[in-house]
């Protein structure tokens, strides 16, 4: 108990540096221009940052421990596998062995070895399929065998006629054969005759250099690299029918060639990533169907894309490599990290969208400039161990790659940052003193053992099936287990799951576990962008008004979207729907005052100004008005809750240009309705020093006269013709009058303002001067 | 009052040195404050915090710790010696040799009856405090490395001391040593660094805290020897420790600046069991926080910084009164510079050096006047032996007798007749009591040099007085104490002058009270005898002793109103203080003789900028 308490007043300045941090509380309007230049003119090392918020990779663990060479250039390990499932690894180590783990037990499960003598020359591959084994020894005997079979001897055999480079096998594709002369065979129909002649493909001085094999979904394609006298070669071998392409890669600075290259297929097009020695990250994009070009045809040149250029320090990397973890992050190993000096043992997740680093991670000991990737867990081979590290991050937006989805948008500190539930309060009071007293061993078997992703993954299925009351309530336990750093990576995918099974299956909505993901602050539009559009079909307009309220980056379009909805919702409807709190006491207060006192304090009344004007003209006309408007401006023109939606419409950040288009869609009904609104509230506003008075969440005066002026911009000659808002506009009017006799009030004394900004101006005083001073 | 010309003087290289050591005598109120060039500075808590006596420092005498026995002040430092002071007659009354290489602190039983000083080779030496000096009395177990800080256990029956990478308790009486409490050393880099425990306090329910370089403020208990609690507090070090009188709250010091406070409350309301919660942090100090004094209702620090500040704590004092304001005291309370009002020259007093420099002309438009400068030295070898020590030297307006304040409450009078001079008489006032004209106590006896007799005593007052001066013409004796009260005594009349008395009866503004800075220098006007000058660091102030008191409820810095008043209507609203806070942070202010004003500036911000560069702290986005 006492603990928990030492613990929050130590967070205390960091939590008051983050919110001073993130420009101002109130939102920002979202200038598109703006925010990239200030991200591209940003260093990477300033990136950093944002990496803390975002934690992408979790506290790695041993695998198992390497043997490697004697001249520490290879690490002894020849590859990483996958076997059945997430959980099961194939390594193969350089010489002779074979291992199959259990990764989240750091365990091996079984071993196999060939004889003294021989040795393995590519890794060992699971074929799911068959659920067998397949190696190859001393380039030419391919071995299959079963997880039951102890002795590798005794296992199936058979000799081909040519040097095999390696034996691919994904799920879902049979295993393939590439010799290393470039020829490629169905497993199958390799072993059907063994000994059949194999072709060359490759020209007399071209060797391999890396090769994988994709299979999508209509097609099994095996990539290869090759290299010839300094130039790279790619090879595209798609099988059944079989045809295969040849590309020619750019050279890079003479004397550089590709580090290591990674391939991943998307949207029918595979995107080979290969970095250089230089730091340069390039993509290549072919598509998976070939073009049906002729076979043997000269080499077309491949169009290469520069991703990242990454910094490297002093002196060219040696051995590094990068892998692709989706369309907007690459996995680099072997790289410095921008701000942590030379030392090239790195572990960095950049986002190549926003080129920006995403997290950073030191591997103790040498990197090899090997890194395999199998479901979310990256494995590494550095100085004598075999690391697992996994990782996760939420779906790339700019919001999250500029570290704004943690913002605290308001001066209010009481929000919640997560879910206010007893479970939530009851089970942090018991993690507080668990994690003071637990050794860093238990936090790291923790962090392995419930890794975020089992259960999240879990929930996930969980709420593509369940039934409503199941899922909310297992969504409100991960909400409450989950401590809210490590939450953000999650709730965007727990949100999306949830808005697309809602959208497919018209029975199945959970406002609540909605409001509570949206509540945790952890939520941007552009993560979940069917959410508000799903609140507003579900008429949720709790919920609508919770993302409005915590969104950054809410499209124009879609506030539009909100604001007709909420202006053309019956007040009858409108006080039905529960609303924050907040705001309702806010206009509750606004509207108390309708009954107060006439008298308008700072001597600014419109209604008197109106009768002052119209006094040439008579003064039946200035009561007529006075009749006319007295109603708009007493009466609040809408339903206590309709205005505390309203209210949070005008304070979403927006961009005038973006939102006139779509203001232009409302009726003139509710144009009027709108602007009598925000007529009412300008009046309350201008009456005393009212609005921000009780620290509420409210639209400041600026705010209010945005609107009107947008509404006047986009309406203007439909309400010039509509005969009820010509009162509205007469009032508006007079504003804009009084508003410009104050202005020119000002202009008057604008000398004497002037002459105060120049008296503020302090001399620089020398080291000797002579003044003169009068004393009265 | 009319048109002053201005010389504003910026290049008075003041520049006061780090703050080292401090010591608060919580029952005389005092505090002994030393700095980095080993001067020693007492302070008057009870007197508006005046800087009331100050001991200059000598080459080699770099003091590393005090400590306050009753009224007798002693000091340690890396010479090895230890140092008592005479703080009547402001100079060391004798030093001891300690043979256990450079000292690193010093600290006293609470019985007053024995000094325990921690060496540099292990050693902690116990000194037994006699009469009139003190006596080596043993050593306690010798340890391996040197012994950074010591704290007794309020009983006088256990001392702790602080080391490197360790606490070793020892049994005072037996001299062996009980416990040995590890200490941590620091994460990452910091590994193979030994962790220095810079200090210790060992409370009366034998708690130890300790502060180390690795920025961590741990709690012990000292009967079993364990670790209680570990804050880590800073990435830097914990440099001092201070525990205030009933054990309640403690503070700590860094060097990132800032004060850490701890306080010894229940954790949760309503219960009992009571423990050690970090509350509150302060920053006030760009550097260093070396030095750390826990008084009643305030922490006081200073550091690298050379700032004393006294931060008074608000729930032990009232708030908005002027005891709750943060004081920073940087300038010192006395006149540094002296200015010949004749010659238009300007005395700078450094540590070891003056300097001369004389005021330009101006060329109408007050800007580029020249000014010379030159260095002086003093020539002392022909001087009579017994003006070898003074503290305030005066001469006579003809220039022919020099008066020197020396020790034993004594004033020297010398001639000065070229081509040397000549000791003439010692004036020795028939009471102990010690006139030395600002230094220090309460009664003031100024006596007539012409009949060689004692002329007058002057009434004594409660607070110590600032500034002193006679004047001129008039014989007045014009004097302002601590607590910014004004006493006008005429010297022909033995008796305070009526102006004085109507002063008194009225009592002065409040806004005059409530000012933080004592005045430093009185002078007056040559051509008008009604004018006093008085200046502090933000103001100066001219007295018109013909204008009347402000009321309480006048506005007081009314100086802006009269300016835009025409000048008819000036003279209603004008009272007799005229305050000028054009100049801030002011060494000197003086009226010459062709009637120009000298202001003799030293902006803080040139201090702050010789500084050395503070540690390095992450900010935002660096």
């Amino acid at each position: 108990m006492n603990k928990t308490i030492t613990v929050d007043v130590l967070r205390e300045p960091v939590r008051a540096n983050h919110s001073t941090g993130l420009a101002g509380a109130e939102k920002q309007r979202f200038r598109w221009p703006l925010t990239f230049n200030c991200l591209f003119s940003r260093d990477p090392t300033s990136s950093t940052f944002f990496s803390s918020s975002m934690a992408a990779l979790y506290e790695g663990y041993t695998l198992c421990g390497l043997a490697p060479a004697q001249n520490l250039l290879s690490s002894g390990i020849q590859g990483v596998e996958a076997e059945r499932d997430s959980d099961h690894v194939v390594v193969t180590d350089s010489t002779r062995s074979v291992t199959l783990y259990k990764v989240s037990d750091q365990k091996p499960l079984s071993s196999w070895t060939v004889k003294q003598g021989q040795t393995l020359t590519c890794s060992a591959v699971y074929n799911s399929q068959t659920k067998e084994y397949v190696a190859v020894s001393d380039g030419k005997v391919i071995r299959i065998w079963k997880e039951e079979e102890i002795l590798l001897d005794k296992a199936f055999k058979a000799t081909v006629s040519s040097d095999v480079w390696r034996v691919h096998c994904v799920a879902g594709g049979e295993p393939v054969v590439l010799f290393q002369r470039g020829a490629v065979r169905l497993l199958d129909s390799l072993l059907s005759a063994p000994q059949q002649s194999i072709e060359e493909i490759l020209a007399q001085e071209e060797v391999i250099r890396w090769s994988t094999n994709i299979v999508t979904e209509s097609q099994q394609v095996v990539i290869f690299t090759t290299e010839q006298k300094g130039d790279h070669f790619l090879y595209l071998q798609r099988l059944n029918p079989n045809t295969l392409q040849r590309y020619r890669l750019e050279r890079e600075e003479p004397g550089l060639s590709p580090l290591s290259f990674s391939a991943s297929c998307r949207d029918k097009h595979i995107c080979l990533l290969y970095l250089y020695p230089n730091g340069h990250v390039y993509q290549s994009v072919v598509p998976v169907r070939g073009l049906g070009a002729d076979e043997g045809a000269q080499a077309l040149l491949m169009p290469r894309s520069l991703l990242l250029a990454l910094p490297i320090g002093e002196g060219l990397l040696e051995a590094a490599s990068a892998q692709v973890l989706d369309d907007a992050h690459v996995a680099v190993v072997g790289v410095p990290h921008p701000s942590a000096g030379a030392g090239k043992d790195f572990l960095c997740i950049w986002n190549t969208n926003f080129q920006t680093l995403q997290a950073g991670k030191e591997m103790a000991g040498k990197i090899y400039g090997q890194l395999w990737r199998y479901s979310n867990k990256l494995f590494i081979p550095h100085g004598k161990t075999l690391s697992v590290i996994p990782y996760e991050w939420p779906k790339s937006s700019l919001a999250s790659a500029l570290g704004k989805l943690r913002q605290a948008k308001t001066e209010e500190s009481k929000a919640p940052t997560s879910v206010p539930s007893w479970n939530n309060i009851l089970h942090e009071e018991k993690a507080h003193p668990l994690r003071t007293v637990e050794t860093r061993k238990t936090r790291t078997n923790r962090k392995s053992q419930s890794a975020p992703s089992l259960t999240n993954d879990h929930i996930l299925e969980l709420i593509k099936t369940a039934p409503v009351e199941e899922v909310q309530k297992e969504v409100e336990v991960l909400l409450s287990r989950m401590d809210v750093q490590g939450l953000q990576p999650s709730v965007g995918q727990l949100a999306s799951t949830l808005v697309s099974r809602s959208l497919d299956d018209p029975t199945f909505y959970t406002p609540s576990s909605l409001a509570q993901l949206v509540h945790t602050r952890c939520l941007c539009h552009s993560v979940c962008p069917d959410l508000v559009l799903l609140a507003l079909e579900r008429k949720d307009y709790f919920l609508c008004q919770l993302c409005l309220q915590f969104f950054p980056d809410i499209p124009e379009a879609v506030t539009c979207a909100c604001l007709k909805a909420f202006i053309s919702m019956p007040d009858v409807d409108a006080e039905k729907v529960s609303v924050e709190p907040d705001g309702v006491s806010f206009m509750e207060s606004l509207m108390a005052r309708e009954r107060g006192p006439l008298g308008l304090q700072n001597g600014f009344s419109p209604i008197e100004m109106d009768r002052s004007d119209s006094l040439g003209v008579g003064d039946t006309r200035a009561e007529d008005k006075e009749k006319a408007t007295t109603p708009t401006v007493q009466i609040c023109p809408v339903g206590l809750h309709k205005a505390v939606l309203l209210n949070e419409i005008l304070q979403t950040a927006y961009s005038d240009s973006f939102l006139l288009p779509h203001l232009k869609d409302l009726s003139s009904q509710h144009v009027l309705l709108f602007l009598q609104y925000l007529q009412f509230l300008y009046l309350k506003y201008s009456q005393d020093a009212f609005p921000q008075m009780h620290g509420l969440r409210s639209p400041s005066l600026t705010q209010i006269m945005d609107w009107v002026c947008l509404l006047l911009d986009a309406h203007f000659t439909v309400l010039v013709m509509t005969p009820e808002a010509k009162g509205l506009l007469l009032n508006l009017h007079s504003f804009v009058k009084s508003q410009v006799r104050l202005v020119s009030e000002l202009g008057k004394i604008e000398g004497s303002l002037q002459e105060l900004n120049k008296m503020k101006v302090k001399k620089d005083v020398g080291q000797y001067s002579i003044e003169v001073i009068e004393l009265f | 009052m009319g048109e002053f010309k201005v010389h504003r003087v910026r290049f008075f290289d003041y520049m006061p040195t780090a703050i080292r050591a401090m010591a608060f005598n919580s029952r005389t109120e005092r505090l002994a404050l030393a700095r980095a060039d080993g001067a020693l500075e007492i302070f008057n808590f009870a007197d508006n915090y005046f800087q009331e006596k100050v001991i200059p420092g000598q080459d080699g005498r770099a003091v590393e710790a005090l400590c306050w026995v009753g009224q007798r002040l002693f000091s340690a430092g890396l010479n090895g010696e230890i140092t008592e002071y005479d703080l009547e007659n402001l100079r060391p009354r004798y030093t001891v040799e300690a043979y256990g290489g450079p000292i690193w602190t010093i600290s006293s039983n609470s019985q007053g009856t024995l000094l325990a000083v921690g060496c540099e080779d292990g050693t902690v030496k116990m000194f037994e405090i006699l009469e009139e000096r003190i006596q080596f009395q043993r050593n306690l177990d010798r340890q391996k490395g040197r012994i950074i800080s010591l704290s007794w256990h309020p009983s006088g029956t256990l001392i702790a001391a602080g080391m490197m990478d360790m606490i070793r308790i020892f049994d005072a009486e037996t001299g062996r040593a009980t416990h040995r409490l590890l200490v941590e050393r620091g994460v990452g880099a910091s590994k193979s660094k030994e962790v220095v425990v810079w200090s210790i306090v060992f409370l009366s329910d034998h708690t130890i805290v300790s502060g180390d370089s690795a920025g961590k403020v741990q709690i012990w208990d000292g009967v079993t020897g364990t670790l209680v609690r570990t804050q880590l507090v800073t990435k830097w070090d914990v440099l001092a420790l201070s525990v205030s009188n009933d054990e309640s709250s403690l503070v700590a010091g860094t060097s990132e600046g800032t004060v850490v406070q701890f306080q010894f409350i229940s954790s949760t309301v309503g219960q009992q069991d009571k423990e050690w919660v970090r509350t509150r942090t302060f920053k006030n100090h760009s550097h260093d926080v070396r030095a750390l004094a826990h008084t009643e209702t305030a922490v006081v620090s200073g550091g690298m910084d050379t700032q004393l500040v006294v931060r008074p704590l608000l729930d032990k004092v009232e708030k908005n009164t002027q005891e709750s304001a943060l004081r920073k005291m940087t300038l010192p309370h006395r006149s540094l510079v002296c200015c010949a009002k004749k010659a238009g020259l300007l005395l700078f007093q450094f540590p070891d050096h003056l300097e001369l420099w004389r005021l330009g002309e101006s060329d109408g438009h007050g800007d580029s006047p020249l000014s010379v400068s030159f260095l002086f030295s003093l020539q002392v070898s022909k001087l009579p032996k017994d003006l070898r020590s003074a503290h305030q030297l005066c001469f006579s307006p003809d220039s022919s007798k020099l008066f020197a304040s020396s020790s034993h409450s004594s004033v020297i009078v010398v001639a000065l007749n070229q081509p040397e001079c000549k000791y003439l008489h010692t004036l020795k006032p028939k009471s102990g009591e010690s006139e030395s004209n600002l230094q220090s106590n309460n009664s003031k006896l100024p006596m007539s040099c012409v009949c060689l007799q004692l002329h007058c005593t002057v009434p004594v007052y409660s607070s110590c007085p600032t500034a002193i001066a006679i004047h001129p013409t008039t014989s007045n004796l014009v004097a302002v104490h601590a607590d910014q009260q004004i006493f006008e005594f005429s010297l022909v009349q033995k008796e305070y002058t009526e102006w004085s008395r109507k002063l008194q009866k009225q009592g002065l503004h409040s806004l005059w009270l409530e000012r933080d800075t004592p005045i430093t220098h009185v002078a007056f006007n040559p051509q008008n005898p009604a004018h006093i000058i008085l200046h502090d660091t933000f103001m100066f102030c001219i007295i018109d002793q013909s204008l009347p008191l402000p009321e309480a409820k006048t506005p007081f810095y009314n100086q802006m109103t009269l300016r835009s008043l025409p000048e008819p209507q000036r003279i209603i609203h004008s009272h007799a203080f005229k305050i000028c806070k054009n100049f801030q942070h002011l060494m000197c202010v003086s009226l010459l003789e062709d009637h120009s004003l000298v202001v003799v500036e030293r902006p803080l911000l040139n201090i702050m900028s010789q500084l050395p560069a503070p540690v390095r702290q992450k900010k935002f986005a660096t």
